[in-house]
């Protein structure tokens, strides 16, 4: 295969190529090819030198056959024609050995957008760039007398899928992340950036609110747990609406009866709209699914209305309606995920958020996130790096981390208002979201 | 595999890596799932390539690729000593291994029936019965049940001149009943819950586990849990059913008990540790009744292996002994600098990962009373049973779990069951307060396929043997 010369992929032509020999070789009535490719790095670093650095390149080809009613998935990491043909092969050989069973249908073609999500600059980083972005966090905490810890990431990769009924999309994109921790003797703080073009990434920037974060944490007592008003930073609003998507947003989930959403019903507070948009270029844009449909804006929630939901080829089937292109890969009985949501932003500027609250928290971000009731969008987890108290419109104190259990859709019941300003946050796995930053009237921390 | 590796390591050392190792990685995985009596998914995802992990100037560089040619091991290789060189640049301290390592042989899994050699009828009549006997009760919504197998080929070789190769398999599986109500979802799964229960073996595990005898009552157990009574809030004596507790000593000594995370290493993600050096051989971590070991060489476990990703040999060592907390899971690199030697933990995610410290085998060792007799002696309590949430703060202190199943205890006996029961403490607070630990008649490997930590994110299969254990002044029960 002939290479991109930086990132190492696969040039598209080649790519086409491949997967066309590879449907026109099938023997099975209906046949779908997936090929992920990626060529990615990241240096990670910790008591302000860097301790892990590794980079990788590799390759998905993914298979999925229909033969006389009965579907096989089969997948290599092998980009040749003999690794073509084993896939091919075994993904027959399993669908010929399952009985019949209820068939996701593949989708006929469908033209699908151009979204750019390229940045050359990215593609090419080199590991010393990424040392020296590094290396500034480092010497900057170490100046303050503090610690630094974090990872730079910087990949490129690419997704194509075509299938037997004429569909061919391919997609390329690169992601540059970077995230740190600042430590001192008593306290911690926290901040991330994301971006498709890593020369959007400011290192001074960044190092200037992780150490400023930190400062300021240090030294926090205890806080009565309760329920109290709160900020929440970016970093947790998006945490919170990836718990949404995962648990509410699908429409496997509603099928099933598992979700929180009650169509047509306001679910939230008035100035609350969430919606679902893998076309917008401020997000981490994708032009189509992991079955090869186009990707549609859909509205979720809408000024605190239940207004939608995300559908794959299955759950769309099903209702006899269209996929609104949130299918995953191939076999996937999880359902459709909504990955590139939005939250309405609102007037305030976030620096404004706690001027009127007389006594509350200011959550910087969340860790380790679970449901606790998926029906009633009750989740538990920590606040950390970065909770201190409000009182009487200023942040005065730095709080220790506190547990919190919380309905989602009754926190946001209480949304008083909503900043002005938006931040992208790509997700740890998949997708990105791009949120405000929230002030709510009541969040329940337990410990 | 032997070709690319020798190639790795020559041309690490050309271009001037004062320590290098390579894994060439072969891995083939088969998952199925049956979901509401129709067989939903099957997949045969395989996946090769190598890693080279190299020492230059003191610092580490690592890359990995999917193309096992000749040529593109030159050009890894570059990279890894190219990044090494950049890692260098902003390092701490050089990295210090210890003493060379110099293992060579061979391990298998014992295997009594290759999963793979299993015909694909026969795995999904397994899941088709127990989906039928799920389906028997009325009013369960969705039925799901799900089998994995997994064969990994692995060649482990260094510049040291240690040379080792594994031939590894997994075998997992799992059934989960859910019924639902206009305003309530409850699920109950067997053997454990999020997805399987899985251990290293071939099908025999999967015969052993005997789905279909389960399906019915975690069918009726789903239903009735939608009427149960809310589990109330209180100081309460609990008992954990055994795949509970091997989950809570995961969260909270497994994890605290890595040394990377102690020395910041995972500070920026996973976080770090309570269980700090100072504390080593002083903290008073459980009551006596608590013994935890970390052991790879314990049958059917997930984290048993021959060698792990270092070349160390698989071992046991003590974590926690009767309470006290005497040992840390270690790596070549962390265990230098506390002058040990790695107790040989570092286990990597596929080829194109470096190796962590992960788990290996992490299991409170068996007591001496049993379930029935720690109900009999208590009078007013929970009985929790099967994860449904769990949640533990970065230095693994603050936790909070959630169970599919809990019952109260009133005088000695089981009454009602409850719905939504949660409890939550402190780590050290909560293990000192463990009064009783069933014997070894009841406890069991646990297999946990889904632990998380490094960037890029790594997944690691480990193992907990666990036995229902009794807690005295436990917060239970946060909601209303």
């Amino acid at each position: 295969m002939k290479s991109m010369e930086a990132a190492r992929l696969t040039e598209g032509a080649e790519l086409k190529r491949f997967m066309d020999g590879l449907l026109q070789r099938s023997t099975a009535e209906q046949t779908e090819v997936m090929v992920t490719e990626w060529d990615s790095a990241l240096t990670r670093f910790a008591n302000n030198g860097i301790h892990q650095n590794v980079a990788e390149r590799n390759a998905q080809v993914r298979v999925r056959v229909v033969k006389d009613g009965r579907t096989g998935v089969a997948s290599v990491n092998q980009m040749d024609e003999r690794a073509a043909n084993d896939v091919l092969r075994r993904a027959i050989e399993i669908a010929a050995l399952q009985p019949k069973a209820e068939v996701v249908p593949m989708p006929g073609p469908a033209p699908s957008r151009e979204a750019d999500a390229w940045s050359s600059a990215t593609a090419d980083a080199t590991p010393e760039e990424r040392a020296e972005f590094v290396a500034t966090i480092c010497n900057r905490a170490e100046k303050a007398g503090l610690k630094a810890f974090g990872a730079f990431s910087t990949s490129a990769g690419q997704l194509a899928i075509g299938n037997s009924l004429g569909v061919f999309h391919q997609h390329r994109g690169t992601q540059a992340t970077v995230n740190s921790v600042v430590m001192g003797d008593a306290g911690s703080g926290y901040a991330d950036r994301g971006a498709i073009d890593v020369a959007q990434l400011n290192k001074d920037e960044l190092a200037e609110e992780v150490i400023e974060k930190a400062k300021r944490n240090q030294n926090a007592q205890p806080i009565e747990p309760g329920v109290y008003e709160v900020v929440l930073e970016e970093y947790a609003v998006a945490e919170m609406l990836e718990f949404m998507s995962y648990i509410g947003f699908s429409a496997l989930a509603a099928q099933e009866e598992r979700s929180f959403m009650r169509h047509g019903e306001r679910i939230t507070g008035d100035a609350v709209s969430i919606w679902d948009d893998g076309l917008d270029p401020s997000g981490l844009p994708a032009p189509f699914d992991f079955e090869g449909v186009p990707k549609q804006r859909v509205d979720l929630i809408k000024n605190g209305v239940a207004s939608g939901l995300v559908y794959d080829m299955q759950t769309a089937t099903r209702e006899g309606r269209a996929s609104t292109g949130h299918g995953l890969p191939a076999p996937n009985t999880d359902g459709p995920f909504a990955v590139n949501l939005f939250m309405q932003p609102g007037a305030t500027p976030k620096a404004e958020l706690a001027s009127e609250i007389k006594r509350g928290i200011w959550v910087t971000r969340f860790w380790y996130v679970r449901i606790v009731q998926p029906k009633a969008s009750i989740i538990t987890g920590m606040t950390r790096e970065g909770t201190f108290l409000i009182e009487d419109g200023r942040i005065t104190r730095p709080v220790k981390d506190l547990r919190f259990t919380q309905s989602m859709l009754e926190a946001l019941e209480g949304t008083l208002a909503i900043s002005r300003g938006t931040k992208l946050q790509i997700g740890e796995f998949i997708g990105a979201s791009r949120v405000p930053a929230l002030r709510l009237k009541a969040f329940t921390f337990t410990s | 595999m032997k070709d690319i590796a020798e190639a790795a390591l020559n041309a690490a050392q050309v271009k001037g890596a004062g320590y290098a190792d390579v894994r060439v990685d072969e891995r083939v995985q088969q998952d199925l799932v049956v979901k509401n009596g129709q067989l939903a998914a099957v997949s045969d995802d395989a996946s090769q390539g190598f890693g080279v992990r190299v020492l230059v100037d003191g610092a580490w560089g690592f890359a990995g690729s999917d193309r096992l040619e000749k040529a593109e091991v030159e050009e890894v290789v570059a990279r890894a000593v190219r990044i090494a060189r950049a890692s260098a640049r902003v390092r701490s301290k050089p990295v210090d291994l210890g003493p060379p390592v110099t293992s060579r042989g061979t391990y298998r899994t014992p295997v009594e029936r290759d999963p793979f050699t299993v015909s694909l009828s026969e795995k999904v009549d397994v899941l088709m019965r127990a989906d039928q006997a799920m389906g028997s009760v009325k009013d369960v919504r969705t039925r799901e049940g799900s089998m994995e197998f997994i064969r990994q080929r692995k060649l482990f070789a260094s510049t040291e001149g240690a040379w080792t190769e594994q031939d590894l398999y997994e075998s997992g599986a799992g059934i989960e009943a859910t019924a639902t109500s206009p305003d309530d979802v409850q699920s109950r799964s067997y053997p454990n819950s999020f997805g399987r229960h899985q251990g290293s073996g071939g099908f025999e595990f999967i015969t052993a586990l005997e789905l279909d005898k389960h399906g019915e009552r975690i069918g009726e157990e789903a239903v009735a849990l939608l009427t149960a009574v809310q589990c109330p809030s209180g100081i309460k004596t609990l008992i954990l059913d055994a795949s509970q507790v091997g989950l809570q000593i995961h969260e909270s000594c497994g994890h605290p008990t890595e040394l990377d995370r102690v020395f910041g290493m995972e500070a920026a993600y996973a976080g770090t540790s309570f269980m700090t050096p100072e504390k080593l051989n002083h903290l008073r971590y459980g009551s006596p009744k608590v013994t935890i070991t970390a052991d790879a060489l314990t049958p059917t476990g997930l984290g048993t292996f021959g060698w792990d990703d270092e070349g160390i040999p698989a071992q046991r060592s003590h974590l926690v002994k009767e309470g006290l907390f005497v040992g840390y899971l270690t790596s070549r690199e962390t265990a230098s600098v506390l002058g040990q030697q790695s107790n040989g933990t570092m286990r990597a995610d596929g080829w194109n990962r470096i190796p962590l410290i992960r788990m290996t085998n992490v299991s409170l060792e068996p007591g001496d009373t049993s379930l029935e007799q720690m109900i009999a002696d208590t009078k007013d309590g929970v009985y929790m049973e099967t994860n449904r949430s769990w949640s533990i703060d970065d230095r693994r202190l603050n936790f909070q779990f959630g169970t599919q199943l809990a019952y109260e205890i009133v005088a000695g006996k089981r009454g009602r069951m409850l719905k939504n029961a949660t409890y939550a403490g402190i780590t050290p607070e909560f293990w000192n307060s463990c009064d009783a630990v069933a014997g070894r008649s009841e406890w069991k490997v646990w297999g946990l396929a889904n632990c998380g930590k490094g960037q890029p994110p790594q997944v690691a299969h480990v193992a907990h043997g666990a036995a229902p254990a009794r807690f005295q002044n436990v917060k239970v029960g946060i909601l209303k």
